[in-house]
């Protein structure tokens, strides 16, 4: 072994310890598990292609922006006709006509809202918020990810990852009852 | 407070509480939300919701099976073939030598991924004395399997070439040739004995035309010439100052095609 087998070269330091986020990630934009798996054994591999591109910086959005586009089309190719938003795209500036991905709650709404309400429906109610809503606040609220790089992960102008994260909190603040909005 | 001033308060809300508002964007939240309840109100929700999807949102931290099937791959394609996984596009044939054996060693204990193995079959299928034809020719076949053409898929010479910028450090010569029967189809970074390169794709019929450009006056030899290699044509020539490789499965004689209609395109 030469030296080079010593130290980690450049690409595992600034890529392996970002791999909980693109797992996270990726398992928050395709909902399952060993899809997820194999979309960041991708992603890690594409991003080794595209590291002489790599300018330096923050290794994270980088990755999860990589994360991210293999994960879109993974969902393109599995489910071919239906359509995937890629970012950009008509945005409703108010936020209205944004709904929930989830069944109708039915006739009863109170019994729905506090069914809703337990451990596991926050879970799964951020899980059926649309994907372009659910990226930007997971990036946001798991990742803590800054506006600039979820607006660079998610490939959108930061007005409009401002405004998606805004419909998808107030998504689930009312699902939840969370402060009456 | 009217209901637009609370509308424009809204996101400036949600950026303090986000962390992204400097201290007058701040100071001008504090205050509106000093007079206003309702958006004293969503300001506590945002806290709200915020330490809920803290607690009750699933983390999804990388299992260990996953972790350890990346390092795997990451390490054979270290010792089969660094710097990128464009295999044999090492200059040093000595140091791949080198390398074969620390791959046989490493690699095959454990189950790379499926992609890699791809990768490194490849690898060991092609000659191994080679020189800059192994390296153009096999980025030629890689670039073939299923989703590894294009980086940036258009037709329109105005969106490939841009895509270059800032991703290398000169601006390589894009044209379309769709009414000389060669449309291109895309562009994508590839990385050649240490650089990285500009690859253009065209189409003829079923057939794919890489062309690879790069300045002539880098370190990369390449005197002008043509030949046949692992059954794939190829066809090199200097032009402007840069230094153009176009591969093929085309016959000779539509390569050469290719090639005097780039020349002569404007």
């Amino acid at each position: 072994m030469t030296e080079a087998a010593e130290a980690a070269p450049p690409f595992e330091q600034i890529v392996l310890p970002h791999l909980d986020a693109a797992y996270n990630l990726a398992r928050w934009l395709v909902r399952d598990r060993s899809l997820a798996e194999d979309i960041v054994q991708d992603a890690v591999l594409r991003a080794l292609r595209y590291f002489p591109s790599f300018r330096g910086g923050d290794g994270r959005a980088w990755l999860l922006q990589i994360v991210r586009n293999t994960a879109y089309s993974t969902l393109k190719a599995r489910r071919p006709g239906t359509e995937v938003p890629v970012g950009g795209g008509a945005e409703d500036e108010n936020g209205e006509g944004f709904g929930l991905d989830v069944p109708d709650p039915g006739p009863d709404p109170e019994a729905a809202l506090a069914q809703q309400q337990d451990l596991a429906r926050l879970d799964a109610a951020l899980a059926a918020l649309p994907i372009e809503l659910r990226e930007c606040l997971v990036l946001c609220e798991l990742e803590k990810l800054s506006y600039k790089d979820i607006a660079r992960v998610t490939q959108v102008p930061i007005g409009t990852v401002m405004s998606r994260l805004w419909r998808a909190r107030r998504a689930l603040m009312r699902l939840h009852a969370v402060g009456g909005f | 407070m009217t209901t637009d001033d609370c509308a424009e308060v809204t996101f400036l809300l949600q950026a303090d509480f986000d962390g992204e508002l400097d201290v007058g964007g701040s100071a001008r939240v504090a205050a509106h939300v000093a007079n206003c309840a309702d958006c004293a109100a969503k300001q506590a929700a945002l806290g709200d919701l915020s330490g809920r999807l803290g607690t009750e949102a699933s983390y999804h931290a990388a299992p260990d099976r996953l972790r350890r099937s990346i390092e795997t791959a990451l390490a054979a394609s270290r010792t089969a073939a660094p710097p990128a996984p464009i295999p044999l596009a090492r200059p040093a044939a000595a140091s791949r030598v080198r390398a074969a054996g620390g791959w046989r060693a490493r690699a095959l204990p454990f189950g790379a991924g499926a992609a890699m193995a791809a990768v490194l079959a490849l690898a060991m299928i092609l000659p191994r004395g080679g020189d800059l034809t192994d390296s153009v020719v096999s980025s030629h076949i890689r670039a073939l399997q299923p989703g590894h053409l294009m980086d940036v898929v258009s037709t329109d010479q105005h969106t490939v070439k841009p895509w270059f910028d800032g991703r290398l450090d000169y601006a390589p010569p894009v044209k379309d040739l769709a009414s000389q029967g060669f449309p291109l189809i895309g562009g994508r970074l590839d990385y050649l004995a240490g650089r990285p390169v500009a690859a253009l794709a065209y189409r003829r019929a079923q057939h794919v035309v890489d062309l690879y450009v790069w300045p002539s006056s880098s370190t990369i030899e390449s005197p002008p010439g043509s030949g046949e290699h692992s059954g794939y044509n190829y066809l090199r020539w200097t032009q402007d100052e840069m230094v153009f490789w176009a591969v093929s499965d085309l016959n000779k004689t539509e390569l050469g095609e290719f090639a005097d209609r780039w020349r002569a395109s404007p």
